[in-house]
């Protein structure tokens, strides 16, 4: 597997022959910042992209076809329209919390994004407690969403902002539980280790009964934290026009939807990551073979794979199904997805005490 | 024309209540104010016994035309409620007891009362300023004494959270306004602002020929403009003793359901959008698209038809017609399994909706809420079983009726109407018979003086049509009873202790389309 490595141990020494290590060090930073804001745009792109197709499709129609072949410069344009869209400012709303919170949702939304492993050596934040930092940063996105639904002046938003809060939290607390019963596999929280770990076999199938409830609680609890799918009551166009980004027009109106998709696929390169191996290929113990013809697919042909298989799976759940009530989503969570979880981990870790895994 | 009973005004209410004790007429069919300007302003009421069907119809004057006062019956009815704003706010006849006399459709600040006969429109010159909306009603309440005195009362305390739903909002269905105060989630009470898109109909009416007031009857309940037009036309072949020929009695049955598929259709796809399933948004759309195919090729409108007219219909039908409903037909039943693959069967859509806003029968025959609502609380209040007209008599198909009364109820029987209606089309389809598809009618139609009521089975309940003519070429006195002014009036009741998702849920269940209810 072509290790990235290799690049990014080229450039740290040919930009510290010609400058102190400091300032490499510094410029590398402001490199990578660039790095990342460009991708996750393109992802936002191509997420959007792909929503679009795969409704139309389930739809029985054709989605954007006109602008560009096949539609593809559709999503350019409307970014392009966002841009230069005039922010409209509230003449009650509070300002400076008004203005900030899409820029909460978006950095913590770029935080997340920046811990996936997208091959062997090309991560970005790659700490020991990998997954703790990742949950953190992504608790984050609360925060802005609050604040955006109390500062906009409005009900509704005020509702849908509530609505959301309550849900997210909840729904945390599942997430979590799953990627601890997966860590508890692990033994590790590091990112990379985990996707190294799985060399051998993908967690899914290493782990089985526990791993495979893990992962339905994951998606469905990951589905819910990003507000999308059968959870999109504070969003929920029919209901509150809008929910908590009603009072938003414009950038800042764009913030939230390039994060809400952007978030949908850190969701899923998670489980990708986690239950079925990252960017580490499909290897059989025994068929060495096989194993070696898997080895020439790179590695971010694998991750992203794996990362748009989920994806796909997450919006066929959203497009089919109608909306859960907010009191019967906070029921589903804490009555039975939580138990469910609990109880889970603890099978985890009799199995992993007693050596009954793979 | 119909027996009318004229009562005075000092005995009404109590003379309608024991009408309702002992006959047992508990549906207040329709209520309509008139002005019958040297004999007084009054009421005219519409009753009917619901298990015997047996109707009476009762007139009654106020004494003093300066100061018209009628006691109320909204006690005893309550969708005599609405009914009765309406006609203080076209006529100003107030209603002694009535708990909110406030205008229904009209600006709080209009001046006059634009019904009665010697109304003058320049008092109402365009307002270049907002209505404010005031939370407190007035109501007249009759004194030990037998003397009136006005009281004012609050429609919602100063702390309440009260928020705006609608005129404009993706779920109302139509311009229709709810002021909802609401502790956390649940609704308390919910007060309803209609007459966003009131275009004043029934006034316009009175200054039309009746080949004109045709053209105002699509516009009413668009999903039914079938169903409407036939009721005036109904109403005035009646009036005048026409005969229509046996075609056009088959043709007219076959537009009514077809419409009346359609308006199902399309009930079920605003729901599931309502609800968050988009696909099956777009699965009912696409179905509807066939029927408005066909359509088109006989009457040239999708939503608007023009095809009824007094005598028979437009045009006759397409050459094709008869094998494009057929082969509709063979296309729709099994895509009606694939609906209830994609949201009846649904463990999330059956939790929405179950239990949700219940309506009891006596409710709901207390406010008069036909059509797929009432047979959903038990009321088997189909007109085409009731009151038989067109072909309706010599079809067999079943009423659709069930018990529970809640949200799912309500969807199940526009569902299984569906089928229904494909099994009436199908018995009709086939035995088209020949003859002529309109009367020879005079240019100028004059209908004889009386008092007509004529109702037929819309898509959301019972269309009805009250005419009152003295003779001229102009009706004297034209009103629609509207099919979602009763549904309209019943969402309080339901929606009490729901939560705001649920009134969505009502709303699109209940199936009300709004420029009926406003007219």
């Amino acid at each position: 597997m072509f290790d990235f490595s290799i690049i990014t141990q080229w450039i740290h020494s040919l930009l510290c022959t010609y400058m102190p290590e400091q300032l490499a060090i510094f410029l590398e930073c402001v490199l990578i910042g660039v790095i990342i804001l460009l991708a996750y745009a393109i992802i936002a792109i191509i997420m959007i992209y792909m929503e679009r197709k795969v409704c139309a499709a389930f739809q029985c129609r054709l989605g954007p076809t006109r602008v560009g072949p096949y539609g593809t410069i559709q999503v350019f344009a409307d970014v392009l329209k966002m841009l230069i869209k005039e922010i409209i400012e509230i003449r009650h709303a509070d300002k400076f919390l008004y203005n900030l919170a899409p820029y909460i949702v978006i950095i913590s939304s770029i935080l997340a994004f920046s811990c996936l492993p997208i091959s062997k050596g090309l991560e970005v934040l790659d700490f020991n407690v990998g997954i703790f930092f990742l949950m953190a940063a992504s608790s984050i996105g609360v925060v802005g969403i609050l604040l955006a639904g109390w500062s906009s002046n409005n009900k509704y938003s005020l509702i849908g902002a509530m609505r959301s809060g309550a849900q997210m939290i909840s729904y945390e607390l599942s997430v979590g539980l799953s990627l601890l019963t997966m860590v508890v596999l692990t033994d590790t929280m590091q990112l990379s280790e985990i996707v190294e770990q799985q060399a051998d076999g993908w967690f899914i199938f290493k782990g089985h009964i526990p791993a495979l409830i893990a992962f339905v609680i994951y998606l469905i609890a990951g589905n819910a934290e990003v507000n999308r799918g059968p959870f999109d009551l504070p969003e929920a166009e029919s209901e509150l026009t809008a929910g908590y980004h009603t009072e938003y027009s414009g950038m800042h109106f764009g913030f939230f939807y390039v994060a809400e998709f952007v978030n949908l696929f850190i969701i899923s390169g998670i489980a990708a990551t986690i239950f079925f191996g990252g960017w580490m290929p499909l290897h059989i113990a025994g068929l060495d073979g096989f194993n070696a013809v898997m080895d020439y697919i790179p590695g971010f042909v694998w991750f992203f794979g794996k990362a748009f298989f989920v994806v796909f799976l997450l919006m066929w759940i959203k497009w089919t199904f109608p909306r859960l009530r907010i009191d019967q989503i906070l029921t589903l969570e804490w009555k039975y997805l939580v138990p469910i979880g609990l109880f889970n981990l603890l099978l985890m870790v009799i199995i992993v005490v007693f050596n009954l895994h793979f | 024309m119909d027996k009318i009973n004229e009562i005075e005004a000092a005995a009404l209410h109590d003379e309608m209540l024991r009408l309702k004790e002992e006959k047992h007429m508990d549906f207040l069919r329709s209520l309509t104010g008139v002005d019958w300007q040297e004999n007084g302003l009054g009421v005219v009421y519409h009753l009917e016994n619901s298990e015997t069907q047996e109707t009476i119809t009762i007139k009654c004057v106020a004494p003093n035309r300066e100061k018209p006062e009628i006691p109320t019956v909204s006690d005893i009815w309550k969708g005599a409620d609405f009914n009765e704003r309406e006609v203080y706010d076209f006529l100003g006849i107030v209603f002694i007891g009535h708990p909110d006399m406030r205008r229904l459709y009209l600006r709080d600040d209009w001046v006059g009362y634009p019904l009665k006969k010697d109304y003058d429109d320049s008092l109402n010159p365009l307002r270049m300023t907002n209505e404010e909306t005031v939370d407190s009603t007035k109501y007249m309440e009759e004194q030990p004494d037998g003397s009136v005195i006005e009281k004012r009362q609050a429609i919602f305390d100063e702390d309440e959270y009260i928020i705006n739903i609608g005129p404009q909002h993706p779920a109302t269905h139509g311009v229709l306004r709810f002021r909802v105060a609401l502790e956390g989630e649940i609704i308390k009470k919910l007060d309803v602002h209609c007459g966003y898109i009131h275009r004043g109909i029934e006034k316009m009416c009175e200054s039309l020929t009746y080949q004109q007031t045709l053209a105002l009857t699509d516009r009413l309940d668009y999903l039914g403009a079938h169903q409407n037009r036939h009721a005036l036309c109904m109403c005035v072949e009646k009036a005048m003793g026409v005969e229509v020929s046996e075609r056009v009695q088959y043709i007219r049955t076959i537009m009514d359901e077809l419409q009346r598929i359609d308006s199902h259709l399309l009930f079920f796809s605003c729901l599931c959008m309502d609800l968050g399933a988009l696909t099956a948004f777009l699965y009912g759309f696409r179905d509807r698209e066939k029927i408005l195919d066909i359509f088109e090729y006989t009457t040239g409108g999708r939503l608007i038809q023009n095809y009824n007219t007094i005598g028979g219909v437009q045009a006759d039908i397409a050459p094709d017609f008869v094998e494009k409903v057929k082969s509709f037909l063979t296309y729709l039943r099994p895509m009606l399994k694939e609906y209830n693959d994609v949201f009846t069967g649904n463990i999330i859509a059956q939790q929405r909706m179950k239990g949700v806003g219940l309506l009891s029968k006596e409710d709901a025959i207390s406010f008069g809420a036909t059509g797929g609502t009432g047979r959903a609380s038990g009321w088997a209040c189909d007109v085409r079983k009731r009151h038989p007209y067109a072909m309706y008599d010599k079809v067999d198909f079943k009423q659709i009726v069930r018990t529970e009364g809640d949200s799912y109820a309500r969807y199940l029987v526009r569902i299984d109407e569906i089928v229904e209606s494909m099994r009436i089309i199908e018995q009709l389809i086939d035995n088209i018979p020949a003859g002529e598809y309109q009367q020879k009618m005079k240019p100028i139609i004059k209908v004889p003086e009386g008092i007509y009521y004529s109702a037929v089975e819309g898509s959301r309940g019972e269309f009805g049509v009250f005419l009152e003519s003295h003779g001229e070429k102009y009706p004297y006195r034209l009103k629609f009873r509207s099919t979602g002014l009763p549904l309209v009036s019943a969402m309080e009741t339901m929606s009490r202790g729901a939560k705001i998702a649920d009134l969505i849920a009502i709303g699109g269940t209940v199936d009300y389309v709004v420029p009926d209810i406003d007219r």
